[in-house]
């Protein structure tokens, strides 16, 4: 069975949980995701669903990808991703995977997305460094501080924090609940927060680590 | 903010909420929950607060119990209250009522009550 749908995070808010609870949850709308092709161990070498997400413009899209799309009767969509199976899949192309069928409410999921970009950012920020102090006298505000040590090992050592480009990452959110599906709107509640900004595209998949 | 998270954020509000003010007399029952057995508990004092909006909004309700004042923070829209009932309204200038806490004795809970219309 299929348990990854694709989805569009549309922001957060608070929900009284059944416990009544105030727990912060974030919207996301999932899929519908139509099926669009369906790769198995005998021809691909390994059991995968292709599925589709966003409907689009014909217009939008280059020929290859439409005529793609025509042969399993999805209309144009933007967005196509693989989902590895391990077993053969029970769908076939043109079937459409809602929120309420892959998904019930209080289970676990991994929500993968694009992080929020924060540009060139120095270490405090980065990596969290602690930084020197603001005042008296200080000159070592946020700067990096030491890199390494003496003529050994005469460098700096592989992974040493220093500043850079952060943010705009591919990062998944392991184990979130499901707070609540919505499906008649394709939306689900998952308590907490998942990466990238308001309208970003996510992947919400059933948890790989779950406790069981 | 998005319209469809909006609307889930209006349905979790409360729609028979009394009007209430800060100055208001008030009891407040609250669901408590003892093991499995569920009660009802009422607090009763003034609104000297009332913050945030819509889900996040708050009140803070004192009273003074054995010569102790004691202060409790309810969510507004929280399903754990059962029913806010306004005893009293009353006359206020202040927004937030923060001066009760510096008063000692009779003046402690003593606030101006609101005139009921000459009609009545």
């Amino acid at each position: 069975m299929i348990k990854t749908l694709l989805g569009k995070k549309l922001g957060m808010t608070q929900v009284y949980d059944g416990d009544n609870v105030l727990v912060p949850v974030t919207v996301v709308e999932a899929g519908p995701c139509p099926v669009v092709q369906v790769k198995t161990n005998e021809k691909d070498g390994y059991d995968a669903v292709q599925i589709a997400f966003r409907p689009t413009k014909p217009q939008r899209l280059n020929k290859p990808i439409l005529g793609h799309l025509a042969k399993a009767g999805v209309e144009p969509h933007a967005r196509l991703r693989e989902v590895r199976l391990k077993e053969p899949a029970d769908v076939k192309p043109g079937d459409v995977l809602t929120v309420g069928e892959v998904f019930e409410e209080g289970q676990v999921v991994d929500v993968i997305g694009i992080s929020k970009g924060k540009g060139f950012a120095g270490v405090v920020k980065r990596f969290r460094a602690a930084g020197g102090p603001a005042s008296h006298g200080s000159m070592f505000h946020r700067r990096i501080g030491s890199i390494g040590m003496r003529q050994t090992p005469g460098r700096s050592w592989k992974n040493q924090s220093m500043p850079g480009h952060m943010g705009a990452k591919r990062r998944t959110v392991q184990n979130l609940r499901i707070v609540k599906i919505i499906p008649e709107k394709n939306l689900i509640l998952i308590r907490g927060s998942v990466p990238g900004a308001t309208g970003d595209e996510v992947v919400v998949r059933a948890a790989i680590k779950a406790r069981k | 903010m998005n319209p469809i998270v909006d609307e889930i954020s209006q349905s979790q509000l409360k729609s028979d909420l009394p009007p209430f003010k800060v100055g208001d007399g008030v009891r407040v029952h609250t669901k408590v929950r003892e093991g499995e057995k569920e009660r009802i508990q009422v607090f009763a004092g003034i609104v000297i607060a009332r913050k945030g909006r819509g889900i996040n909004e708050t009140f803070t309700v004192r009273r003074i119990s054995y010569g102790e004042g004691v202060e409790r923070v309810f969510p507004v829209h929280s399903p754990n209250i059962e029913k806010i009932e306004v005893d009293r309204e009353s006359e206020v200038m202040r927004a937030r009522m923060y001066y009760l806490r510096d008063r000692v004795g009779k003046k402690a809970m003593k606030v101006k009550e609101k005139r009921l219309s000459a009609s009545r």
